[in-house]
């Protein structure tokens, strides 16, 4: 099954991807500007443009724990996952600025509300990212340091989780599942095994891995 | 003591169901970006200040016992039951007792009022209210001269309200004001919206309505009233004293943590509609700034 899914894979190219990215904001739009959404369609655009960015960031993260542990192979569609997360990232920032706040006390906004200081941070840690995601890119910078560099997803979507967690008011189990699925994508690069063994041990198993800690065992599973 | 206040909104009586039918169908023109432009400046000007819809009213909801999605109440509060209804009034009353929602009634005298209604999470909608001024009902009960405060209780139906399975809150749902809020002019008790019985996502049968204070004070489907003499606890309140106050009267100087206070969008506007200032107090500053003389209202929040 795995295989043929693979294989399947194969023959869809990358680019499809960047093809369907713009569908689902501009449906989402279309619905707002034909009164589909209810009564507050601007909160609404908010909120769905938020989950996306919430769901494409998992999508991309899913990408080596499924390569890892069920053989599945996404890992050519990943680039193309994050360049449409971090479009999604700014649709629904710029809907926050245009639409919902319409550009007043911004600044304000973003130093005094936390869930919004989070949420911009992760947008403004984004944009190295989506600025890099090409190949000349990593030519350039090198592929080590590219890489070291596009770690900086595991923050961005545990913001882009303590974003959501901070904003809703109460008690509520949604942005907690999110939160809970993100911590569970990033726990799965650790090398728990390796962790264990060296604590034992006292002594690195590898030597001429970079880095130390947490930081080194996520490297050695996002390699590509 | 009913007719203490009479309306300032809009001069005009209230539209009549049929007419913002047909008003709703102008506005979904409106909003497609129809005609939008072909309205006369003065029809436009004058919609901003007529009430919002009998759909925008009841389709658009907080009431987190039925659901945390501003839709869920009018999805979910169909399963509410509130006939029979009983409102228990006890503490520091001359007659405490549990009144059937009927007799209540058959005491109160029903007028409209249409009220600005502003939300802590920054929208706010105009909506034409039927019911009896709280102070008629609690001169009825007898308010002892120890009472200080009253105490209100959201109905708990764990039958019959999904959204009390999760703990968003510390069930059931508790708001207070102090007694000469209470005793207001503009304090009511709404049992009805355009004329009609209030829907149960609205807070049937019987809610408070508080019209310069955030809509949370507003407490629905009450099913107990205590007169106190200590502060009563408050649900928000409880659960985030940062954040909302025992007072939580609607203040643009004073922004909320997550939210400022400053304007407010208008619900109805349609996508592109434009933020609007808030006004002190919700435009009632006239009303009811007295009572607050002397206290600091950037500490009493």
């Amino acid at each position: 099954m795995v295989h043929a899914l693979n294989t399947g894979l194969r023959h869809v190219p990358a680019w499809a991807l960047y093809l369907m990215a713009p569908v689902p904001v501009v449906w989402i739009y279309y619905l707002g500007l034909t009164g589909q959404l209810g009564v507050d369609p601007a909160k609404v655009i908010e909120h769905q443009l938020g989950i996306w960015s919430l769901w494409l960031l998992i999508a991309g993260l899913a990408v080596t724990p499924l390569r890892r542990f069920a053989g599945v192979n996404l890992l050519k569609f990943r680039r193309a996952i994050g360049v449409t997360a971090f479009f999604y990232v700014l649709a629904h920032l710029l809907t926050w600025l245009v639409l919902d706040v319409q550009f007043q006390n911004v600044w304000a906004d973003i130093v005094k509300r936390w869930y919004i200081t989070v949420g911009m941070a992760a947008f403004v840690l984004m944009v190295p990212l989506a600025v890099t995601s090409n190949n000349r890119s990593i030519r350039k910078i090198g592929a080590g340091a590219w890489r070291r560099l596009h770690r900086l997803v595991y923050p961005i979507a545990l913001l882009a989780a303590l974003h959501f967690l901070l904003l809703v008011k109460g008690f509520q189990w949604e942005p907690i599942i999110y939160a809970a699925v993100i911590a569970g994508l990033l726990a799965m690069r650790v090398r728990w095994d390796a962790l264990w063994t060296r604590q034992r041990a006292s002594h690195r198993e590898n030597p001429a891995r970079s880095g130390a800690g947490l930081g080194g065992e996520l490297s050695q599973s996002s390699r590509y | 003591m009913a007719y203490r206040w009479k309306n300032t909104l809009t001069a005009d009586a209230v539209t009549p169901y049929s007419a913002f039918l047909n008003r709703r169908q102008l506005m979904a023109g409106a909003a497609a970006g129809a005609i939008a432009g072909a309205l006369p400046v003065s029809a436009r000007a004058q919609e901003a200040l007529e009430p919002n819809t009998w759909e925008e009213i009841t389709t658009y909801n907080n009431y987190y016992e039925f659901g945390t999605g501003k839709e869920d109440p009018a999805r979910n509060a169909h399963r509410l039951t509130i006939d029979p209804w009983t409102v228990r009034i006890d503490g520091l009353v001359d007659k405490p007792g549990d009144y059937s929602f009927a007799d209540i009634l058959s005491q109160m005298t029903i007028e409209e009022r249409i009220y600005r209604f502003r939300c802590v999470e920054a929208w706010s909608m105009v909506i034409p209210w039927n019911g009896f001024e709280l102070a008629d009902l609690l001169d009825w009960v007898g308010v002892q001269s120890s009472a200080k405060y009253v105490a209100f209780e959201t109905a708990l139906r764990p039958d019959e309200m999904p959204g009390v399975a999760s703990p968003v809150l510390d069930w059931p749902y508790v708001e207070g004001l102090r007694l000469d809020e209470a005793m207001h002019p503009l304090t009511m008790m709404a049992t009805g919206i355009y004329g009609r019985d209030i829907p149960k996502q609205n807070g049937a049968p019987m809610r408070l309505v508080v019209p310069w204070k955030y809509g949370f004070k507003s407490i629905k489907s009450i099913v107990r009233i205590t007169l106190t003499e200590d502060e009563p606890p408050a649900s928000w309140n409880i659960a985030n004293p940062r954040e909302y106050g025992f007072y939580s009267n609607v203040n643009p100087n004073v922004d909320h943590p997550r939210w400022s206070q400053a304007t407010e969008r208008r619900i109805g506007g349609g996508l592109f509609a434009k933020r609007h200032p808030t006004l002190m107090f919700n435009g009632y500053e006239d009303e009811v700034a007295p009572l607050y003389d002397g206290m600091d209202l950037t500490k009493f929040i």
